[in-house]
């Protein structure tokens, strides 16, 4: 290590402690500025996504169909991206899927540690081939019952409180035939 | 010829505009490529070997965009990279690919959906030295370091303001003959200049305004090229960068002097001024147009503004430039910018140019530059070799 370089660590902390994050006290010993980003950016949601949001605030979910794979591409796009060509059909859904997989998260998004797990995974749409579902969360379920290719249904906010967006289905629950 | 020459073998683009609402990103670019395979003749999931995109970051709003490139270009699932940097950035990975073996076919695309950044000098803020420059930028425009740079170019070269202006006026009456630019305007030298100063002494209209747009560019090795009707080859090509410190540059635009040098050496270009025929180059500010023109080697320092004043730069003229309407009358596609020169100098090339089209056309250069407060350019010469 340089002798400057020597210099430089020991005001930032002492030998041998290396390893160890840096304190707010320490980081105020050195020269810095600090900066928020002013970035701001409203994206257009496009052909396929817009009409999907605007079926969601209707409670309606819809996929393209490419006839060429037979794929129902859910959130739909206007191509396909294995063909590489335009997509052929609005497809409606009935809502109802099954499990493709799951993970419990026991982290909320700030990885702060939570009580209650979130269940986070991926649904296969009745009406879809596999693979073409999207993720969500899952509720109403424990940890010890979600599995892999358990049925569940789309639990919708009520219609006054959607605002066409993912988030206007709240969660999957277990199927109630 | 060798086989592993470069040529252009297909091109495709939407529109260039001030707002896509309609669109996503990714639609746009679908739209682009689509029509670039189809020029080409052939299907990206059998026939490219490598595709890439420009984009930068902060300009899409999400980070690590690469990860959002494949599927709108044909390229999932195949090799695949994104250079954080101008289009002829991108179309010097694609040629280094092909001359050295490891592909025969490569896709680039560059794209602009910049009316998507609501904060568009909050993010150019973000691009100057974090500890030094930018607090001083906290009170002014980032664009006035392009003030300071006209106003030394113009005291070096001996440039007039009412040239910088003749070249603006120019630029957006030329975008009449193109039917993709979205700034076209009838206006004189005389509008330019009562415009009013922004940064003095760049005024309002020498600025060229922001726009959308998507362009996609086919690119062979000379085996595959061959076989169409219309190759145009991409002779050499060079880029350079500055150092970031905007204080320790010059007023003469080295970067694009150190990437023609470059590119002209590759093309085996010994004298410019009679061996190219026409040039697109970045003019993002009108005063770029000249102080880029005299770094090409197109015109003697301090000669451009006279050539712009005499009409030598219009379509007409003996060196005609931005016919397209460049940036100024085009709109300015961000990192697209430089695949919008090197996609006009293509379609001169090809003969398809319409009604801007030059007669004998044989060989032009397309330069680029990465904006305020950037010393990044880069060169690539074309030719249609008949």
């Amino acid at each position: 290590m340089a002798e400057q370089t020597k210099e430089y660590r020991a005001t930032l902390k002492p030998e041998g402690v290396r390893g160890k994050s840096i304190r707010k006290d320490e980081l105020r010993e050195v020269p810095h500025v600090t900066s928020r980003p002013n970035a701001k950016y409203a994206w257009a949601a496009g052909v396929a996504m817009s009409r999907f949001l605007d079926e969601l605030k209707e409670g309606r979910i819809v996929g393209r169909k490419c006839r060429k794979c037979a794929r129902v591409l859910v959130p739909p796009r206007m191509f396909c991206e294995r063909c590489y060509r335009q997509t052929d059909e609005w497809v409606e859904l009935p809502g109802t899927a099954v499990i493709e997989t799951f993970a419990v998260s026991y982290l909320d998004t700030d990885a702060n540690r939570i009580k209650e797990p979130i269940l986070v995974g991926v649904v296969d749409l009745d009406g879809a081939p596999p693979h073409c579902g999207f993720m969500h969360y899952f509720d109403e379920m424990s940890p010890d019952e979600i599995h892999i290719g358990m049925p569940v249904e789309a639990v919708w906010k009520p219609k006054e409180e959607r605002d066409g967006a993912i988030t206007d289905i709240r969660y999957f629950r277990p199927r109630r035939k | 010829m060798s086989n592993r020459d470069v040529a252009v073998i297909g091109v495709g683009y939407t529109t260039f505009q001030a707002l896509t609402p309609d669109v996503n990103w990714k639609e746009m670019m679908f739209e682009a490529a689509s029509e670039a395979y189809e020029d080409a003749g052939l299907d990206p999931r059998k026939d490219v070997d490598s595709f890439i995109t420009c984009a930068e970051d902060f300009w899409e709003g999400f980070s690590i965009f690469d990860e959002f490139t494949p599927d709108q270009l044909g390229a999932v699932l195949r090799p695949m990279h994104t250079v954080s940097g101008d289009g002829l950035q991108g179309l010097a990975s694609a040629y280094m690919l092909i001359r050295s073996g490891l592909c025969d076919i490569v896709a680039v695309e560059a794209h602009s959906k910049i009316s998507e950044l609501l904060t568009f000098e909050g993010v150019v803020k973000l691009s100057f030295d974090p500890v030094y420059e930018a607090p001083l930028f906290e009170t002014a425009h980032p664009y006035a370091a392009a003030g300071l740079e006209m106003r030394s170019y113009l005291e070096a070269s001996g440039t007039t303001e009412e040239q910088c202006a003749a070249v603006a006026a120019q630029h957006k009456r030329n975008a009449f003959s193109n039917p993709i630019a979205g700034f076209a305007a009838r206006i004189e030298t005389d509008d330019v200049l009562d415009s009013g100063y922004l940064f003095d002494p760049l005024k309002k209209l020498e600025i060229a305004p922001r726009a959308d747009g998507s362009i996609v560019i086919v690119l062979a090795s000379g085996d595959v090229a061959r076989r169409y009707a219309k190759p145009v080859y991409l002779e050499g090509i060079g880029w350079s960068s500055d150092s970031p410190w905007i204080a320790s540059r010059g007023s003469d635009a080295p970067y694009a002097a150190r990437a023609a040098e470059q590119a002209y050496r590759k093309a085996s270009i010994a004298n410019p001024q009679k061996e190219i025929d026409f040039a697109e180059v970045d003019d993002q500010f009108a005063f770029k147009t000249l102080q880029h023109l005299e770094a090409l080697g197109l015109a003697r320092p301090g000669e451009a503004g006279h050539l712009a004043e005499e009409g030598a730069l219009g379509r007409n003229g003996h060196l005609p430039v931005n016919v397209s309407g460049g940036s100024l009358g085009c709109g300015h596609l961000m990192e697209a910018s430089g695949l919008a020169k090197a996609l006009e100098v293509t379609l001169q090339l090809r003969g398809e140019a319409g009604k801007r089209q030059l007669s004998n056309a044989r060989v032009g250069v397309a330069q680029s530059w990465r904006g305020v407060p950037h010393g990044t350019g880069a060169v690539a010469v074309f030719s249609r070799r008949d």
